[in-house]
């Protein structure tokens, strides 16, 4: 028999809506409160609540540190990317502007991709940082802090 | 006096935290209780940022017109408007139409608090790291042990 | 001959932006990268892309003019701008290029010091590192500056503290440097936040535009400006905030000590003259009064103090991260002197003394690294056992104390120049004074290294063992561009002075031009 079977139930209840609403305000961000830095956060902490409830070990099989390590760099380049986008178009950097017919219209493709890479990088460095601190295994034990 | 105090109330609790925040790190020798200092007191100029960028009778700043539309120029044009909006000159109203808190400060404060998270996470990586090398998390006792490592000559 | 016409046009159009896109985009792609050496040999690229994207900003911007790129389209004084002028362009060249000269040094150097796992995130460290430094000089958006100020500083935490593998006490240098290079930074935003009440507009032109149609402004800008060189001064190692200085030096791995002694604090000077005469203006009461007595005050009390200290200490390393806070303190007396020739020493010293510093980091370097040494003790017979290195060592240490002939004797001779051009013939007493002391602290290095035997291990005398070429390229290159400028300092001596005019515009004017 499972210990803290509420918890997990609700947990796996919660974590899915988390990551929804994670991507809610990561699309809604370019028309109301909302964007990247959020979105990440919310969506780290949806991996993070999986950790606590089911153990660092089964977070890890299901979002690796190595795809988290990727995602960081990910992120950054997706972001650098637009520019270099909007460089290869001829205009000046990150000027979205350029990215559609419609200048408007590539105004909310250019904040898109730039919070996309703004998602990806605050997710997975929140998460990193999450893995980091905790597969620490301490050299010394509990009693001695 | 009571009156400037509490018309400026906003200063007044940016300022003692700031204090409370800069104390904290220099009074205490434990590493932790230095980094939780430092967020005080880097929590204290958020809250600066933040309440200056306050326009009273201003909305938050989201444009409610339509959604998409218009060209460049009229988005151009919000924009300026936006980041052109008064500072702590209370109720001066600006634009025809409605008006705005300004935005950019909550956007820099953003931008600080993100700086804010990445400093601390390497603080605490570097104290959990100290931790490890040499066996204790206060100062003076750090101290002590280089101290000693130098006057015994084992550099390298 | 016309230098530009190497360059695409379209590098010199997008210049200034792709100067940090460049190390800020591959650095994090570094960070998954596995193999070391092409870490290594990406970042070589980099820099040296960047060092000659930033030369051609110095040659476009030598005249004088200055240019501005709007980010992503938007005009300013809303969007953000990044500005190259002749201020800015040569701090742009001198980090670019001692990053170059300082990653031909890491490859063994790295090796060395840093555990094998690390090394490839390493090198992304650094590249974000150099992308911050990059980015601080070249923007012109005040709130811009804090970031890349951020940037920078949190890469070089990293970077400080990577050399833990060879010296524990590192992390304790990193981390008395993170919090008080976060306690300035944040003095810095406040500041910021203060100038932005004030005038309502982030973009430093505006700002200063503004500032100089409310005559100065009201007390709020008073306030900013002096939690801004406080802040900067704890970026900058001014005198009495320096205590993070000599340990981050004395600690952090031999190649980190090289780059950051010859780029962080200087980019750090940078900030502090852009905002002390670009932004606010020397005319103002409160700026005139406390830069005259705060800056040129800690700056001796720096020149003395420091150098004082240096002299007494057992590491090497440290002596000469003692010597940098002297010398900031020259750089400070000629800012503080208000003068456009004063300035103009100041930017100079600035230069040569990057250069100077980073040739002696790097020999001291290649010494760890053949016998593991750093202590002054320890330094006996160095000039048998690897002549070369010495003899690099030996120039930069006679450039320092500012012997004829060298980068330090023009520097230092245009300071003291400036400085008895206004009256104050005690302040050259000061920097008469602080070179002294400066022979004594490199003499008594150089002493251990030319007047004694090398040391006997196992009954025989410790053999000839010179650094590899990889080390000896860019000490002597350093070493080298030492003397020359000694020798012919036409060149830097017009870009210093192209950069004072900038700062005060009225300096044509003047009768006799800058220096007479």
């Amino acid at each position: 028999m499972n210990p803290h079977v509420i918890l997990r139930v609700v947990a796996k209840f919660l974590i899915p809506l988390i990551v929804m609403f994670a991507f809610y305000v990561q699309f809604h961000g370019d028309y109301g409160p909302g964007g990247g830095f959020q979105a990440g956060v919310i969506l780290a902490a949806a991996v993070i609540l999986y950790a606590l409830i089911f153990g660092l070990d089964a977070a890890k099989k299901a979002v690796p540190p190595a795809i988290v390590r990727i995602g960081m760099s990910l992120g950054v380049l997706f972001y650098g990317g637009t520019g270099v986008v909007t460089w290869l178009l001829g205009a000046n950097y990150l000027e979205y502007g350029v990215l559609a017919s419609d200048p408007a219209d590539g105004q909310h493709y250019g904040i898109l991709a730039v919070e996309l890479g703004v998602l990806f990088s605050v997710a997975s460095v929140m998460v990193a940082i999450f893995y980091a601190f905790g597969s620490r295994q301490p050299d010394l034990s509990d009693e001695d802090w | 006096m009571p009156d400037l105090i509490f018309t400026h109330f906003n200063y007044a609790v940016v300022i003692v935290l700031m204090m409370v925040g800069l104390y904290t790190i220099f009074a205490t020798q434990n590493l932790i209780k230095k980094l939780v200092g430092l967020s005080v007191f880097q929590t204290s100029v958020f809250l600066l940022y933040i309440t200056i960028s306050k326009v009273e009778g201003g909305q938050p700043p989201i444009i409610v017109k339509s959604y998409g539309g218009g060209d460049h120029a009229s988005l151009t044009e919000t924009v300026q408007v936006a980041s052109a909006a008064p500072v702590g000159t209370h109720g001066g109203s600006y634009g025809p139409e409605v008006l705005y808190s300004n935005p950019l400060p909550h956007v820099l404060i953003l931008t600080a608090i993100v700086v804010g998270v990445a400093t601390l996470a390497i603080g605490l990586a570097l104290v959990v790291r100290i931790r490890e090398v040499y066996g204790t998390i206060e100062k003076d006792e750090i101290d002590k042990l280089d101290y000693r490592f130098n006057l015994e000559g084992t550099d390298g | 001959m016309d230098l530009l016409s190497f360059f695409p046009e379209w590098v010199l159009t997008h210049g200034a932006a792709l100067l940090v896109v460049l190390p800020l985009l591959l650095g994090a792609a570094l960070a998954v990268v596995p193999s070391e050496n092409a870490a290594w040999a990406i970042s070589l690229i980099v820099a040296i892309l960047c060092s000659l994207i930033a030369f051609a900003l110095c040659v476009q911007t030598f005249g004088g003019e200055s240019l501005t790129y709007a980010m992503g389209g938007w005009d300013p004084p809303h969007g953000i701008a990044y500005v190259i002028d002749s201020l800015s362009a040569p701090v742009l060249f001198l980090i670019s290029l001692m990053a170059v000269l300082c990653l031909l040094y890491a490859l063994p150097s790295v090796r060395a010091e840093v555990e094998p796992k690390k090394r490839a995130p390493f090198y992304a460290a650094f590249l974000t590192c150099l992308a911050g430094l990059l980015g601080m000089v070249t923007t012109g958006d005040a709130f811009n500056v804090f970031v890349f100020l951020e940037v920078s500083s949190i890469s070089t935490y990293v970077l400080v503290g990577m050399g833990a593998s060879r010296d524990r006490r590192a992390l304790n240098a990193s981390f008395n440097y993170l919090i008080l290079g976060s306690i300035g930074a944040t003095f810095f935003v406040v500041g910021l936040g203060f100038l932005y009440m004030e005038t309502g507009t982030l973009n430093m032109a505006d700002m200063a535009r503004i500032l100089r149609d409310l005559d100065g402004g009201s007390r709020v800008a008073q306030v900013a400006f002096a939690f801004i060189i406080i802040g900067l001064g704890l970026k900058l190692a001014m005198f009495p905030l320096h205590v993070w200085l000599p340990g981050a030096y004395a600690h952090s791995p031999s190649f980190v000590t090289a780059f950051l002694a010859s780029t962080a604090t200087k980019a750090a000077l940078y900030l502090l003259l852009r905002f002390t005469f670009t932004v606010y203006d020397f005319e103002f009461n409160y700026v005139n009064s406390s830069v005259m007595f705060l800056l040129v005050g800690f700056g001796i009390a720096g020149m003395v103090f420091a150098s004082l200290q240096a002299i007494f200490q057992t590491d090497a390393r440290r002596t000469l991260a003692f010597s940098s806070v002297a010398q900031v303190g020259y750089m400070l007396l000629g800012i503080g002197l208000g003068t456009a020739a004063g300035a103009a020493a100041g930017y100079l010293h600035l230069i040569n003394h990057a250069v100077i510093k980073g040739a002696l980091f790097i020999c001291l370097g290649a010494m760890w690294y053949r016998f593991g040494i750093t202590r002054i003790a320890d330094f006996r017979g160095l000039s048998k056992t690897m002549p070369w290195t010495m003899g690099a060592f030996t120039i930069s240490a006679l450039s320092l104390i500012g012997v004829p002939f060298t980068a330090g004797f023009v520097s230092k001779y245009k300071l003291a120049a400036a400085v008895a051009g206004e009256g104050w013939w005690w302040a050259v007493g000061v920097i008469v004074v602080s070179s002294i002391l400066a022979i004594i602290y490199m003499g008594n290095i150089l002493k251990e290294a030319y007047f004694r035997e090398p040391p006997i291990v196992n009954g025989e005398v410790v053999a000839r063992n010179e650094a590899p070429l990889m080390m000896l390229i860019p000490m002597w290159a350093l070493a080298l561009a030492s003397i020359s400028i000694g020798l012919n300092s036409d060149v830097i001596v017009a870009t210093a002075n192209n950069a004072a005019e900038l700062l005060f515009p009225l300096a044509d004017a003047l009768p006799g031009g800058i220096f007479q």
